[in-house]
């Protein structure tokens, strides 16, 4: 008792508390750092090499149709400055485009990453909620009422600037246009149709009545639920042009997925010969300087073509033996001496 | 209305003036009421209740970091401008002002409860002629109150009356100022005559006049009333609440000032807050942080200006700006925009982590059971939780030596006798044997009176003295009757000595064991049992020791009527006076002293003269005249002493040790191999602090010179100091090399280090060190004594104590440490940077006052070298790391800037952003702060040398801040650019959209956080399992939070906060997204490694070396070996063991230091009047020479 007494102050004797908790105490020594790079430049050179390989092997083909540049395959040039204009773009495939093949529209010195660009959208309205019909957030401005003060729905510049031109693709066959059906469902990510984006609840079994009370965005030609009167699963705020539209691209360059081509006869592929896009031109990017590209692709597993990402991993792979070449020489030549003081 | 008011807290503004002279009446409430004194009830707690919450807040945010994003959360609130949540800085602010609340409320109920308990302490008082127990928070001034033996004092009293003989009480100030010796308060005459007689007491009225409260622990001043009869009122009179009653059975007190009045409370509360370099450090980069943070954001307004004139006016069509085209009111928008967003370079969560980190590492100090001193039961205290990193940077220690290097336990080791010497074991051989702790022990049980504590291990001096040795007893004899001990009788029969300096008390317990037992003293006659019989002496005279004198003596006259002159004194001095016939024994007792001097004792001779009753009438009448002289009485009286004491006989010599702590030498020479300069600052004496100097290895024979520094005027002291350094460095400029300092070639005041080639030592007197420290000369006493390897400063003040440290601290830009246990270095502790308290003995003032505080001496080389190394270590290792992840976190936003538009668009979502510090890096790096260590602690002795990085700023400074910067620079470049280019051209694997801004953020923050963690591990040399834990904790939580903040529900819930639904679905199940990180995290961390790894085989620091070593040999090094002072003959030896000099007399009469002369008061006791903080070592508690009074 009385020695408890006497040592009541000790410190407990823990290794927490004494700081002798086991640990590893890794260093970084000649025969693991070298090697280390060695093993890492290898797998990075494997994999620069299946991803370059991968990458080289999707087919791409773009076109720019601004109409800026006088272009032999295109007419656009004559719709630079009009609107509800109609052009067409030739171009001919040597090789078939292995399928599935994915139309996409482009965009470039578009600032859809613009911070008040991004924040000018409703996110409640685009879930259906009736209550920001009518009082669509302050984030809209100046696209929240229109001149008589009635609410725009959808709100905001982001859904204002909806992208408006249309395509329609023919194959040129014997002097013959035929026209190769377009996919356009499913081109949105799932969550963004089933789950982000609702339209509201039907009155009398109609969409148009839901939107009762309230005008189109400015820029539109006609409202929302009549985006696709044929489909109305596609139809409001569930169309999939405006799903696809209403993702913001993260940079000012970005393309959009418009249509996919995987229909009949074009399921293996977009075959050879000649094509013409025939272009609903409507979107004004002139004005700031943008360009309006198309592109015809296939995906692999890494997703589009993208030269950089196996460029660079060859890259860094050899850097990385060329790296551990030079430290071995250093350590064969410098190593500290491990004098014993 | 006041009195609410002052229960919350507040003060009630200007209605009261200050108090000028307190006048109060004993025994009457009603009359002291009026006068509205505070009563006895003290409060120290900083809130209650109801004014917690308001007080706390402002305190809280008047510190700048807080206050900083307050202003933030401000500019969040701000439409035009807000970029950023308004949750983004809340929730970051809230966890740490109610963290920072938390504790502040803790520390406050500890507070709370300390008063509750001192203000329930019961106390007797004098309530309407009766004695009534009463709390002490009820006591009020003017009261009346019975004090008994060993309570404490209630309030400050004016002493009215007491059990002892002439209204005597003893007190002891341990409390106050840490002095341990008694001291003595006596009561007026007037009031001591009222006794314990409570009806007189009770009809007491008294009335006192005196200055205000103050803090001042020496002075008091004011008058008493009694009757018409004023008598005035001196310190003398005042008893000092924090006092403890002793060896007074009961006394009685006036109540002069109560509770937050008394001069204990006055003087609490003032500590100045310290901050440590690295405080200094972070300070200036978070100005320039901010500066940087202003540069950033101008750019990017800049950007912004020219943006929007040219691209965002164009792209109007898609995007009208809100108030039409105005690019300089945008920009003027987007910089504050930007300062929001890019805010996160001074993150608040830093100084929270750093509050940690220290707590964590001061947490390590109170739990390290290798600073537990089993014996006085004291573990260490880390008693200042801010200070832990420093404790690694430390340059200069200053070291008190009494009770710090040394024990202040002197014990009586050897003596010589007649031409023998006695305390040596001998074996067979004649050689001496190691005296440990298991050594028998001589048995000291045939005698009754006996210490227990004593301990002495040659059995032959018993053996000499019980069989009659007349020499052996006369020695004794000797010791037992010549001192100033006071006797004191414990109740249980016990005996205990009151001795002003623990030598005296040693030699007299020497005695006691032998058989010698001084018993009682009266100023006439001093009582001992001699071997088992009372003895009465007649005390005759004390001729008393002072400084030129350096011996006392006495004489007495035996029962039979023989008068004896015994002297003790030092050896030269006695020697001189020796009778020609003790040339013989002289010749041996000197070698015997050389021997002991040089074992570091403490030597004294010892004589003695039997003196004709003729002769010494005489000579006591000249005596008489000689101490009433009114002119030059101390030279007339020191003639007179010397006239008797000559041709003396001589006894013997005695040898104390002046005991040093366990592991000094080696603590010191392990301190000095880490490059800490350790010098020595103490009240002692010259040659006793040389004496040390030389037994604790600081001063060392094979120096090439130990310069002495010792001269009273200021040409002397420059001189000496001039001289000193051309022999140290010839060629050393008489202009001091002052640092050069980078700015416009400002002159610094920073005086750079010299070296000289060989070791040297300066023991410099505290009159010297007086000249020394002044303007003209103090650059010159820097230079010097930082040339020599040793330093010891004796006979100095605590002031000069303090202005020493001050100096170095001033003029090196080095971390100095002050460590000491007394009163005396209170100053000192508290002006240097770390202020360390030996504890575990009686006085507190110096732990109080303290940062840290252990038992042992030794345990400083474990505060530094262990802990103080791996503070410093994590310290600069968690801000490294910190600045690099919040740099690069932020540097991604700016790349972004030029893509976006300048449009204060955020990188990540808000909602990473907003726990990207809080929770996804915050434990990592804390674990990494906490766990990390180089090499452990055995290593960390062995390799003192690893220590000297920390001195040098060489893990944390400007430059390391700066590449910190690069190295931020570069990642963040990677992590924004490779993502760029990896995802801008890309799709989905299923054709769909990936490189929208959604999963471009998920990508960055992703990339982001797995690069940050892998530059953590690599920081990272301690993997404990609590680190693995954090990290790969850290990094499920993220994905875990990800994936539930992008899910449906949360969506549904909360549509607009959540915004990124099914984000993490669709991109991180895509083999290119992966691909990229892992591009991205090696990128960023293999550059790092080569550069660490070619760094280290080139330039392999210190720390490389040790680490390499330990992987070598992978036993744990064997522990510091223990080694013993080799013996050695000396023929410096300590001039005199008194310590308990007669203070500082000598600087007394240069009266430089002192701020009134000490004056004596005609009474049997007398004590110095103005020893307060200033004189406080060893302070001469005289007991004036009785000789004085005439007798007879």
């Amino acid at each position: 008792m009385k020695k408890q007494t006497e040592t009541l102050n000790r410190p407990d004797n823990t290794a927490f508390t004494q700081q002798r908790l086991p640990a590893w105490q890794p260093m970084l020594s000649a025969g693991i750092v070298i090697p280390g790079f060695v093993v890492i430049g290898l797998a990075f050179i494997g994999i620069g090499v299946a991803l370059f390989v991968t990458s080289q092997n999707i087919q791409v083909l773009e076109r720019d149709y601004t109409g800026v540049e006088q272009n032999s395959d295109n007419d656009c040039s004559r719709c630079l400055n009009r609107t509800n204009c109609v052009c067409a773009v030739q171009f001919n495939l040597a090789k078939q485009l292995e399928g599935p093949v994915f139309f996409y529209y482009g965009l470039s010195n578009y600032f859809q990453n613009h911070r008040k660009y991004g924040v000018s959208r409703d996110d409640y309205q685009l879930s259906g909620d009736t209550y920001y019909f009518e009082n669509p957030e302050d984030d809209c401005i100046p696209y929240q009422y229109d001149s008589r003060n009635r609410p725009i729905v959808p709100c905001g510049s982001k859904a204002n600037s909806l992208f408006n031109d249309t395509f329609r693709l023919y194959r040129l066959v014997g002097g013959q246009k035929k026209q190769v059906p377009f996919d356009g469902k499913g081109i949105a990510w799932w969550t963004d149709y089933n789950l982000k984006y609702r339209n509201p609840t039907l009155v009398d079994g109609s969409l148009a009545k839901a939107f009762n009370g309230t005008v189109k965005p400015v820029n539109w030609p006609k409202p929302v639920y009549e985006l696709d009167t044929s489909d109305s699963s596609n139809n409001g705020f569930l169309n999939q042009d405006f799903l696809v539209w209403m993702r913001r691209a993260a940079l000012p360059g970005f393309r959009k997925l418009y249509r996919r081509i995987s229909e009949g006869e074009y399921a293996d592929g977009l075959p050879t010969g000649n094509y013409s896009l025939e272009i609903n031109y409507n979107y004004p990017v002139h004005g700031f300087d943008g360009r309006k590209k198309v592109f015809f692709s296939n995906v692999s597993w890494m997703g589009g073509k993208n030269q950089f990402l196996g460029i660079a991993y060859l890259v860094v792979g050899s850097l990385c033996i060329v790296m551990s070449l030079v430290m071995l020489i250093v350590y064969a030549k410098y190593r500290f001496p491990d004098e014993d003081s | 209305m006041c009195s609410l008011l002052s229960s919350l807290g507040i003060k009630c503004g200007g209605e009261e003036k200050p108090e000028e002279e307190r006048h109060l009446r004993a025994n009457d409430r009603e009359f002291n009421i009026s006068y509205k004194y505070a009563n006895n009830e003290i409060n120290t707690s900083k809130y209650n209740v109801f004014t917690f919450l308001p007080l706390n807040l402002l305190e809280q945010l008047q510190r700048l970091a807080n206050a900083y994003f307050l202003c933030l959360l401000g500019l969040q609130l701000i439409p035009a401008i807000s970029s950023l949540s308004w949750f983004t800085t809340v929730v970051p602010l809230l966890l740490v002002l109610s963290m920072t609340a938390a504790k502040d409320a803790t520390d406050d109920i500890n507070r709370h409860k300390s008063d509750r308990q001192v203000n329930n302490r019961k106390v007797e008082v004098l309530v309407n002629g009766q004695l009534k127990s009463e709390k002490w928070r009820n006591v009020q001034v003017g009261d009346i109150i019975k004090l008994e033996n060993n309570q404490f004092v209630t309030a400050d009293l004016l002493l009215l009356s007491s059990s002892e003989p002439l209204n005597l009480v003893y007190i002891e100030t341990a409390e106050l100022d840490g002095e341990t010796n008694l001291k003595v308060k006596q009561a007026l005459t007037v009031t001591g005559d009222l006794g314990d007689n409570i009806e007189s007491l009770a009809a007491f009225r008294g009335e006192v006049r005196c200055e205000p409260p103050n803090n001042r622990l020496d002075k008091f001043m004011g008058n008493l009333e009694v009757g018409g009869l004023t008598s005035s009122l001196d310190n003398d009179k005042i008893l000092l609440r924090g006092c403890t009653l002793r060896n007074t059975q009961w006394c009685f007190g006036l109540v002069v000032f109560g509770g937050p009045d008394t001069k204990l409370m006055q003087n609490s509360g003032k500590n100045r807050f310290k901050r440590t370099s690295i405080d200094h450090l972070m300070n200036v980069l978070v100005l320039c942080i901010f500066g940087f943070l202003a540069f950033m954001c101008t750019i990017l307004a800049i950007g912004k200006g020219i943006w929007e004139s040219q691209e965002g006016s164009a792209f109007a069509a898609f995007l009208p700006p809100p108030d039409g085209n105005n690019p300089p009111f945008s920009a003027f928008l987007t910089f504050w925009s930007y300062v929001i967003i890019l805010n996160t370079v001074v993150p608040i969560s830093l100084y929270v982590s750093v509050e940690i980190i220290r707590l964590g590492n001061s947490y390590y100090i109170d739990w390290d059971r290798m600073m537990y001193h089993a014996p006085t039961n004291t573990p260490a205290q880390a008693r200042t939780t801010t200070l832990n990193e420093e404790l690694g940077q430390i340059k200069y220690i200053f070291s008190d030596k009494t009770g710090t290097l040394t024990q202040n336990i002197m014990t009586f080791n050897k003596c010589s006798i007649n031409g023998k010497s006695y305390g040596d074991l001998l074996d067979f051989s004649g050689q001496s044997i190691e005296i440990t702790e298991k050594t028998a022990k001589v048995d000291f049980s045939w005698n009754r009176l006996a210490d227990p504590k004593f301990s002495f291990h040659d059995p032959c001096l018993v053996e000499a003295v019980r069989q009659g040795s007349k020499e052996a007893q006369n020695f004794f004899r000797l010791l037992a009757l010549c001192h100033t001990v006071m006797p004191e009788e414990l109740n249980d029969g016990g005996l205990n000595y009151q001795a002003q300096s623990p030598d005296e008390g040693a030699l007299v317990t020497a005695a006691r064991n032998f058989g010698f037992v001084f018993r009682a003293r009266t100023p006439e006659s001093i009582t001992a049992v001699e071997m088992g019989q009372v003895i009465t002496y007649n005390l005759l005279a004390v001729l008393d020791f002072n400084n030129v004198r350096k011996r006392m003596s006495v004489i007495v006259r035996s029962p039979e009527g023989k008068l004896t002159l015994y002297c003790k004194g030092a050896d030269t001095l006695i020697y001189e006076r020796l009778h020609p016939s003790c040339s013989k024994l002289m010749e041996v007792t000197t070698q015997h002293l050389n021997e002991y001097a040089g074992e570091g004792l403490r030597t004294l001779a010892l004589a003695y003269k039997d003196l004709d009753e003729d002769y010494f009438d005489s000579w006591r009448k000249r005596h008489h005249e000689a101490s009433t002289a009114m002119e030059d009485r101390d030279e007339k009286l020191d003639a007179i002493y010397e006239e008797i004491e000559k041709d003396l006989q001589l006894l013997g010599a005695s040898a104390v040790e002046d005991k040093l702590q366990d592991g000094v030498p080696q603590t010191i020479e392990q301190l000095s191999k880490a490059d800490i300069k350790i010098w020595v600052l103490t009240g002692d004496k010259q040659e006793t602090a040389e004496n040390i100097g030389y037994s604790c290895n600081m001063l060392r024979e094979e120096m090439k010179e130990v310069f002495i520094v010792a001269g009273h005027t200021r040409e002397e002291v420059a001189e000496e100091l001039r001289t000193a350094r051309k022999k140290m460095k010839p060629d050393s400029s008489d202009e001091p090399p002052f640092h050069k300092s980078g700015f416009l070639g400002k002159k610094s005041e920073v005086v750079e280090d010299e070296t000289v080639e060989s070791e040297y030592g300066l023991v410099i007197n505290g009159h010297s060190l007086a000249f020394a420290l002044q303007e003209d000369l103090q650059l010159e006493f820097l230079r010097m004594a930082c040339m020599c390897t040793a330093v010891i400063c004796c006979r100095v003040t605590p002031l000069q104590k303090a202005q020493v440290v001050e100096l170095v601290k001033k003029r090196k830009k080095a971390v100095t440490l002050a460590i000491g246990d007394g009163a005396n270095d209170v100053s000192m502790i508290k002006a240097a940077h770390i202020g360390v308290g030996i504890s575990g003995q009686e006085g507190m003032q110096a732990v109080l006052s303290s940062d840290y505080s252990f038992a042992q001496f030794r345990f400083l080389q474990r505060l530094l070298l262990v802990h103080g190394r791996w503070s410093y270590l994590r310290m600069c290792k968690f801000l490294r790391y910190f600045f690099y992840k919040n740099f690069t976190f932020t540097f991604v936003h700016f790349w972004y800037g030029f893509f976006c538009g300048f449009s204060a668009q955020t990188v990540y979502d808000e909602w990473f952003i907003t726990l990207y510090n809080l929770i996804y890096t915050a434990l990592p790096v804390l674990g990494m702060a906490l766990f990390d260590q180089d090499v452990d602690h055995r290593w960390s002795f062995r390799c003192p040398e690893l220590y000297t990085p920390g001195q040098l700023n060489l893990y944390f400074s400007k430059r390391a801040f700066m590449r910190c910067m690069m190295h931020s620079c570069y990642s963040s470049l990677i992590l924004f650019f490779i993502p760029y280019a990896a995802i801008h051209d890309t799709v989905r694997d299923d054709g769909k959209d990936i490189a929208d801004y959604q999963s471009f953020a998920l990508l960055a923050q992703t990339c982001l956080l797995v690069a940050v963690n892998m530059q953590l591990g690599l920081d990272t040399t301690y993997w404990t399992a609590v680190n693995q834990f954090f990290l790969w904790g850290s990094m499920s939580v993220y994905f875990a939070v990800t994936f539930t903040m992008y899910s449906n529900g949360m969506f549904l819930i909360f549509t607009s906060t959540f915004p990124f639904i099914g984000v993490a679905r669709n991109s991180l199940n895509q083999p290119n997204v992966w691909l990229t990180i892992l591009l991205t995290s090696i990128l960023c961390v293999l550059p790092v490694l080569a550069y660490r790894f070619l760094y280290m085989q080139l330039r392999p620091t210190i720390n490389d070396k040790v680490r390499y070593k330990v992987r070598q040999d992978k036993a744990p090094p064997p522990d510091v070996p223990r080694r013993f002072r080799p013996r050695r003959i000396s023929t410096r030896r300590s001039g005199y063991a008194f310590s308990h000099s007669r203070g500082y007399g000598d600087l007394v009469t240069s009266g430089r230091f002192l701020l009134r002369p000490m004056k004596s008061r005609p009474a049997l006791f007398s004590r110095s009047a103005s020893s307060g903080l200033t004189l406080s070592e060893e302070s001469p508690q005289i007991f004036r020479p009785i000789a004085e009074e005439p007798i007879a």
